[in-house]
This record gives C-alpha cells, sequence and structure tokens, in this order.
C-alpha cells in the first residue's frame, strides 16, 4: 500500500520558542484511508528521530518499506479502512518539511542558519497542518520514542485537539543519560572535517563518518544486549579466525558500520543536530511550573502508555512517570509494560501484545 | 457473560454514572459491566501484565502496577467507588490498603474469602494441614494469598479504621448465604463508608 504524498506552505510564519519564527514553513506529508465527512476519524501518527512520513509507503530513497507497516494499512491495528491517518516530516528533518537544508530567503540552505528548534515547535507546525486540513478534533495522536514526544505535548499544549493519546516507549523530558549518548552523537558529527561548521551542502565531502558514528552509537541504545547477543553474540564476520587488525572481525562490528552508512544516504547531518537537540530539550514538566501533573490539569482526553521490559533508552519507569501524573490530573490512562526482546525498538518491531494494545485502545 | 457473585453484588450497588476504580481488576470483568450497564466512568489497576494488556484491548481504562505501592498516586476521594475484589487477602499490609480504598473512593467495596468457613475450619482441624478449599484452592507453597482473614478480623479492622460498614454480603457456593456467616461465608463483600 502506498499512501498520497503532498507538501504544503503554511499560511503563517511559525513562532519558535527559543524566539523568533520559521518563515515560509513547508510541511510534507502523507495519508492513509479516508476522511469521513464530520471529520471525525482523522490519527496523527509522529514519527521518531530519524523516521519520517513514510509510515506505510516505499521510502523514496532506500525504496525499503514504510518503517510502521505492519501496524498501518487496511485490517490492521491501525486501520486504514476505518481511520484518515496523517504522518508529516517533523520540521528540522529533511525529507521534505523545512529543515537545515531548506533554502532560506537568500536561495541558499539554511545550515545552521536554521533556527533550534523544540518538540512542542515541531507539534505546533503539525497543529498548524492539521488546521489547514481542516481537522478540528483528532479520533487520535499515536506516537513512539520521539512520536511519543509529540504525542504527550500535543495533549499538554492543544488540549482538546486529541481524544485520544497513545504513547509507546517514551517519555516526558530526556535523562542526563539520554542528553549524554545525543552529545556523542552530534560531537562525532561536528568532528568530521567535512562538516564544515554545517556548510557541507554545495561542497563535494559531506560530513557521512561523523554522522555514521553518531547512528552507530545511537542504535546501539535502540537495542536490547540481550538482542545483540543474540542477533551477533561473539561470532566472527566472513572469516574463521581474528586478523589482529582493525577491520570488522565481530559480525556486531560489521552490522554497525552496515547501519552507520545505510544512513548517511537518507539522513541530513545537520537535521540530526537540530532534532535531537529538540529532543534533549524536551522537559514537558518545565514546561508547565516545573509539575508533570499540571501540563495535563483538566485533559478530557484517553492516555495509553505503552513500555518495553527491554527498553532502557526510556525505561518503564519513564513510562510510570507520567501515568503517576496523569492519575494526579484525574485523566483516564491506560498502562501496560509489555514483554519483548528488543530493545527500544521493539515498538516498530513484531510484538503481537502491542498490536492488540493499539487496535483495542483506538476502539 | 455472569459476572462472579461478589463481583455482580458490587456492579448491582454501584450507582450508574459514577467514577469507580477497580483495584486489582484483573481481566477487567466488572470495569467492563459497569461501563456497558452503568455509565460508569471506570478505571482499574492489575500487576499482571496479560491481564491488563486483555483490560486495553477491551478499551478499559487500566494501568499495569502494584497496589501495595501506586495506589499513593492517586488523589483524595478521586473516585465514588474504589473496589478491591479478592485482593485484601493478596496484600503486603492489608490494613494499609484498607486505608488507601477509604482515602481515594468515597465508598470502598472489599471482597475477599472467608477463612473460617467450615470448610476451612475442618480442613485444618481434622487434616491438621493448611486448608485448599473451592473457595482457596492453592495450596500454601504457591498460594498468593498471604494474609488470611475472616469475616470476624474484617469487621474489626474496619472498626479500627473508623470504617461504616453500609451493607454486607455472603455467598457460599456461589449462593446468597443468611446469618452465621463467619461459618457459612465462602466469601465476603463489604461496602465501607468512613
Amino acid at each position: 500500500m502506498a499512501g498520497t504524498s503532498f507538501t504544503l506552505e503554511l499560511p503563517q510564519p511559525l513562532a519558535l520558542d527559543g524566539g523568533g519564527e520559521l518563515a515560509s514553513p513547508q510541511i510534507a506529508f502523507e495519508t492513509y484511508g479516508e476522511l469521513n465527512e464530520d471529520r471525525s476519524n482523522a490519527i496523527l501518527l509522529c514519527h521518531a528521530l530519524t523516521g519520517d512520513q513514510y509510515v506505510a509507503s516505499p521510502h523514496p530513497v532506500t525504496g525499503k518499506p514504510g518503517w510502521w507497516e505492519r501496524m498501518v494499512g487496511p485490517g490492521k491495528p491501525i486501520d486504514t479502512d476505518r481511520y484518515h491517518v496523517v504522518c508529516a516530516n517533523v520540521i528540522g528533518s529533511c525529507m521534505g518539511s523545512s529543515g537545515p537544508a531548506s533554502e532560506a530567503s537568500d536561495g541558499k540552505p539554511y545550515a545552521m542558519r536554521f533556527p533550534v528548534i523544540t518538540i512542542r515547535d515541531m507539534v505546533r507546525a503539525l497543529v498548524a497542518l492539521l488546521d489547514e486540513l481542516g481537522i478540528e478534533r483528532l479520533h487520535a495522536v499515536v506516537g513512539g520514542s520521539m512520536g511519543g514526544m509529540q504525542a504527550l505535548s500535543l495533549a499538554a499544549n492543544w488540549r482538546d485537539r486529541a481524544a485520544r493519546v497513545l504513547v509507546i516507549a517514551s517519555t516526558s523530558r530526556h535523562s542526563a543519560q539520554n542528553i549524554a549518548f545525543h552529545e556523542l552523537g552530534r560531537q562525532a558529527i561536528m568532528a568530521d572535517p567535512n562538516w564544515q561548521q554545517g556548510d557541507y551542502y554545495d561542497s563535494a565531502e559531506q560530513p557521512d563518518a561523523g554522522l555514521a558514528v553518531a547512528r552507530m552509537a545511537a542504535h546501539i541504545t535502540y537495542l536490547s544486549e540481550e538482542a545483540l547477543t543474540g542477533k551477533f553474540g561473539r561470532n566472527l564476520q566472513d572469516r574463521e579466525a581474528k586478523s589482529f587488525g582493525f577491520d570488522a572481525d565481530f559480525q556486531v562490528e560489521s552490522y554497525l558500520r552496515y547501519q552507520g552508512s545505510g544512513f548517511t544516504r537518507r539522513f541530513d547531518a545537520n537535521s540530526y543536530l537540530y532534532i535531537t537537540r529538540a529532543m534533549d530539550y524536551f522537559d514537558l514538566a518545565e514546561e508547565h511550573g516545573g509539575k508533570l501533573a499540571d501540563a495535563f490539569a483538566g485533559t478530557r482526553a484517553r492516555f495509553c502508555l505503552v513500555s518495553f521490559d527491554s527498553d532502557w533508552l526510556y525505561p518503564t519507569s519513564e513510562s510510570r512517570h507520567v501515568v503517576r501524573a496523569l492519575n494526579a490530573a484525574g485523566a483516564a490512562v491506560s498502562f501496560v509494560e509489555l514483554s519483548a526482546p528488543h530493545g527500544h525498538d521493539s515498538f516498530l518491531l513484531d510484538v503481537p501484545a502491542l498490536d492488540r494494545v493499539v487496535k483495542g485502545f483506538l476502539e | 457473560m455472569s459476572l462472579r457473585p461478589d463481583l455482580a453484588a458490587i456492579a448491582e450497588a454501584i450507582e450508574p454514572g459514577t467514577r469507580v476504580l477497580d483495584i486489582g481488576c484483573g481481566d477487567g470483568a466488572l470495569l467492563a459491566e459497569l461501563r456497558d450497564c452503568k455509565r460508569v466512568d471506570a478505571r482499574g489497576m492489575e500487576i499482571d501484565g496479560a491481564c491488563v494488556e486483555r483490560c486495553v484491548a477491551q478499551g478499559l481504562s487500566v494501568v499495569q502496577g502494584d497496589a501495595n505501592r501506586e495506589l499513593a498516586d492517586y488523589p483524595d476521594k478521586g473516585f465514588d467507588y474504589a473496589v478491591l475484589s479478592q485482593t485484601l487477602q493478596t496484600a503486603t499490609r492489608p490494613d494499609l490498603m484498607l486505608e488507601e480504598l477509604l482515602r481515594v473512593g468515597r465508598q470502598a467495596f472489599v471482597s475477599f474469602p472467608n477463612f473460617a468457613h467450615w470448610r476451612t475450619r475442618a480442613a485444618l482441624m481434622l487434616g491438621g494441614r493448611m486448608p485448599v478449599t473451592r473457595a482457596i484452592p492453592v495450596s500454601w507453597y504457591e498460594t498468593p494469598n498471604i494474609h488470611h482473614v475472616t469475616v470476624k478480623d474484617f469487621r474489626e479492622l474496619a472498626r479500627e479504621k473508623g470504617a461504616k460498614i453500609e451493607r454486607e454480603w455472603f455467598f457460599s457456593g456461589g449462593r446468597p448465604v443468611a446469618g452465621g456467616s463467619n461459618w457459612r461465608a465462602e466469601f465476603a463483600v463489604f461496602q465501607l463508608s468512613r
């Protein structure tokens, strides 16, 4: 199945949390399924750090299937025979929405002149898109990982916009450890001489080495130790014995290198800097006077949080923290910790219990 | 699907359109009944992830958590009723659990297997072993029931906690029992207020 692709320029400049605004914001998005007559069956899907709008369509660069094909489609848990699914590329990204690789008013790429954005800025752009599409109230907003942060931000800041809020493997704030891993990735990019202070767009050399290292480090955080051990153990890659050198002797090294280099073909290094920054700045309680429950005071939305027991990036304790705040606010909330071996990436992989929870919650 | 007798009594006693928290809600049978038949804003807490998954898949608002610790997150009198069905005897501290129940709910329902039922007494007295009966069917070494309680004990605890017993129900073999409840009831249900 393929969605329908659109690009829309928002009619107003986008006000930003860091001050200032983004002129002529472009939003690239895909839709699946029909919007019904009273416009009540729309589900906004929010993508993760390196995700995009191609949730159930082949990726235009890699040709790979959409990132949530197993969840979104006719008869699937997010059933496009019943729901009108909208998934937009976040601002700051590089798949058609305004980001550091986009042209600024002088006709050159923004590069590091692109304003630093926040999760709430991303959501502000998504809400402006919904306004343009004439979608007043969402049947649900759904997101995993950074997508979950956007779902929480939408629920807290645009209170009646979504009737249901589904947050998978996510958090209400970035921890010191989360920030630390992101800083490692950013420093890898900025230490690459080809990064050239971000002005590499017209250059023959791109900061691929730095971006690949950033991806490798991040990829480790997406998997559990059990998953890595199960997949690779200490197995050697295409050889009988250790080489006593620094080639990818181990399968896990080869796998990470492959993940790193594959990523550079589809992702912009500056976008990686901007989006990781937005995630690091995310602290929903801080936005609401320091008390997370206040972010949800008076909400009428139904919430569902899902964590995975093997996810050490956004562990169950982070979801529980949100659930506690929602309970204190008297919100209707469901929470379940699912057992899955894959680590943080479980939300993208084959976990049948997740399918049942998503389907049931959206009913 | 018909409800367990203690749950049916609770469901019948709950006023329509109210807010209910079912602690240890299992597969959500009571919550679903209340939602569907009494327009109740029904919430649940359950420790078993597989049960929670089944509840959420039915569209119920259920949080996976340990009632011994996580009831503390709920605001005072946030619910019209707090329900604890056949869970009291599994609590680390049943007295503190009852305290929490009376804090989060304006009224509370508590149901439990009565350890003073004549079958249990007979099994212990004549058999000399920890009773395994149809009401408490699991051996002592694997039962989740760590604090067995009798009708008399519970009345005493309610009195100590300053809780008023509004209503009470007793069952044996799924049928109501009238009189001699501490001997004859396999299960007891109390409705309390404070």
